[in-house]
């Protein structure tokens, strides 16, 4: 198999695997660190390298209300944003999956405002699970390229038809340079065939959309919503089959374990962080100490059926959350501790705030954090609260 | 794992060069490599940092660069005071100078290499852009990447007009680097 490789960063394999999709239309507004994205589709337009219509719109609101109305009516649509941007849009987000409309963006993990701050962190997208969009966090460049081939798969699926975010840290992955294996368009096309609407607009088979509602059908619409959010859960783990038996690369679905066969202590992470855990890991595993990582790849729909089933093998759980929920808790914490509650066991829990706004989380605290989770089965402490770069507790 | 990290001034190509390290090193080498620059807004002039990590397995460690391998310095006035900081003992400093010695006293806990970069790249390309024969000298002084990877590296990332000047800088620095050993 002829081998085509290149050197490319997170920014410019999400650009490919667009390109790869053949999106009809794009229509995205830059901002840092999503800019170098937007910019390469632009370009490939531009050359007519891909045929597509790329809308310069004047706001991420825009942005959004365009692929929306364009995906009403067929088209394959792509938006692309970060932080503040994603924000701006957040109307437009639950617009655009209370209507069904599958378009695939790719969000690159910032921080929000105030402070301002262009680095990264996942509080931007964690502030947004209840908007209706499927969200996958992912851990380098050839995921985030194979993702955004796999997400028109699942998002345009008959039985989900809802929006799909896929999302990557800022600059860790957004700004880093790596090999990455680029599929055959060929191959691709046969993977992703075209997209067909069910609610074109036609004079032979006229539709409503954009509708409103009255109190006695909007809960029947908010119910098949959450049922088509339930359905993507085989729908993407068969797409991600489907892709490994065509590409030889699978990404295990929902979430992916890591060395948790005989774990004791596992760490639960989202995104780029879950690699710095794998070396740490492997360095522990060396001095004979069972720990593992959860790599949660989807927060919605959430992978409930992973977490319990892994819950019911270890004794004790550490999260880390790039992200706070001020007067509570780290949000993908208390998912977790959602799923948690639903087993008849009781296992040690604690939460690990960091990495906001860039900062580094480094082998030294992952592994601080995997010995605590071992003090805590042995002391029998409460669960706590940190902010690990700060060391401090914070539900005393 | 090895990490090198590239002290240069916005717009001097440092952060190029430390992506054609990592195209030699994984599309010509085998390996596996990450090139990022140090992240943040970019601005003309200003001191910036690059970073390429290389190894032979998959390259999972997304965490920052602690303690570098090798150095290099296309710009001499960057050595300030608190330059030594996360740079490994025995670490090889690769410098563009005509004074090593004044460096080989001021780190005398690092193997200093030195070339006139400048001066290659003023005869050359006739502009003062140092980073291909930074790279070209990195490439003499370490076992990080052969030569002919290297060369095939700029063929690889650069456009052909540029790219023919540019692989004969690499080699000359090599071989001048070379020769010194």
């Amino acid at each position: 198999m002829k081998n085509n490789k290149i050197f490319i960063s997170g920014d410019e394999a999400v650009a490919v695997g667009v390109k790869l999709s053949r999106p009809h239309v794009i229509a995205a507004y830059p901002i840092t660190p999503q800019t170098i994205t937007v910019e390469r589709l632009s370009d490939m337009v531009e050359a007519k390298e891909l045929d597509a219509e790329y809308m310069h719109v004047e706001s991420e609101h825009s942005a959004i209300s365009a692929t929306m109305g364009a995906s009403a009516v067929g088209a394959r649509t792509f938006t692309a944003s970060s932080s503040q941007g994603l924000l701006y849009m957040t109307e437009g987000l639950h617009y655009c999956s209370g209507g069904r409309y599958p378009v695939v963006m790719m969000n690159a993990n910032r921080s929000v405002a105030l402070p301002w701050s262009i680095y990264g962190d996942q509080r931007d997208s964690l502030s947004l699970l209840d908007s209706g969009w499927i969200q996958v966090y992912v851990e380098d460049a050839q995921e985030a390229l194979d993702m955004i081939i796999q997400a028109y798969k699942i998002a345009e699926h008959k039985d989900v038809l809802t929006p799909m975010m896929v999302n990557l840290d800022g600059f860790i992955l957004t700004h880093t340079y790596e090999l990455v294996d680029i599929p055959n368009q060929d191959e691709v096309d046969q993977f992703l065939p075209a997209f067909i609407t069910p609610n074109k607009m036609s004079f032979e088979d006229p539709k409503n959309l954009g509708f409103s509602s009255k109190p006695d059908d909007n809960t029947e619409f908010k119910y098949q919503q959450n049922e088509a959010m339930f359905n993507a859960i085989p729908v993407l783990q068969d797409v991600d089959k489907e892709f490994g038996s065509k590409f030889g690369r699978t990404y295990h679905g929902m979430v992916e374990e890591y060395k948790c066969e005989d774990a004791e202590v596992v760490l639960v992470a989202l995104g780029s962080v879950c690699g710095t855990v794998r070396v740490v890991i492997d360095n522990m595993r060396k001095a004979g100490k069972k720990v593992g990582l959860l790599k949660i790849r989807y927060m919605r729909p959430f992978p409930e059926a992973e977490v319990k089933a892994l819950g019911k093998r270890v004794k004790a759980m550490g999260v880390i959350d790039k992200d706070i929920s001020f007067g509570y808790e780290g949000t993908v914490y208390t998912n977790v501790n959602s799923a948690l509650s639903k087993i008849d066991k009781h296992v040690f829990k604690q939460n690990f705030v960091g990495g906001l706004g860039g900062r580094d989380i480094t082998k030294n605290e992952i592994e601080a954090m995997f010995n605590k989770l071992f003090l805590g089965i042995s002391s029998e402490q409460e669960e706590k609260v940190e902010f690990f770069s700060l060391n401090v507790e914070t539900n005393e | 794992m090895k990490e090198i990290r590239w002290h240069g001034r916005g717009g001097q190509g440092g952060f190029t060069a430390s992506r054609l390290l990592g195209i030699a090193a994984s599309v010509h080498g085998n390996k596996h490599a990450l090139a990022f620059p140090s992240f943040g807004p970019e601005r003309r002039g200003a001191p910036v940092l690059a970073f390429t990590k290389i190894d032979d397995t998959k390259l999972n460690d997304r965490s920052e660069v602690e303690e570098s391998d090798y150095v290099v310095v296309m710009d001499e006035t960057l050595i300030d005071s608190g330059f030594s900081k996360g740079i490994k003992t025995g670490a090889t400093i690769v410098i563009n100078t005509t004074q090593p010695e004044r460096y080989r006293a001021l780190l005398p806990s690092y193997t200093i290499m030195s070339i006139d970069a400048s001066k290659i790249a003023m005869e050359i390309l006739g502009r003062h852009i140092t980073n291909t024969a930074m790279y070209g000298a990195l490439a003499a002084a370490s076992d990080l990447v052969s030569l002919d990877a290297a060369l095939e590296s700029i063929k690889t990332e650069m456009k052909p007009a540029i790219a023919e000047k540019n692989m004969r800088i690499v080699k000359l620095a090599y071989e001048t680097v070379k020769n010194q050993m």
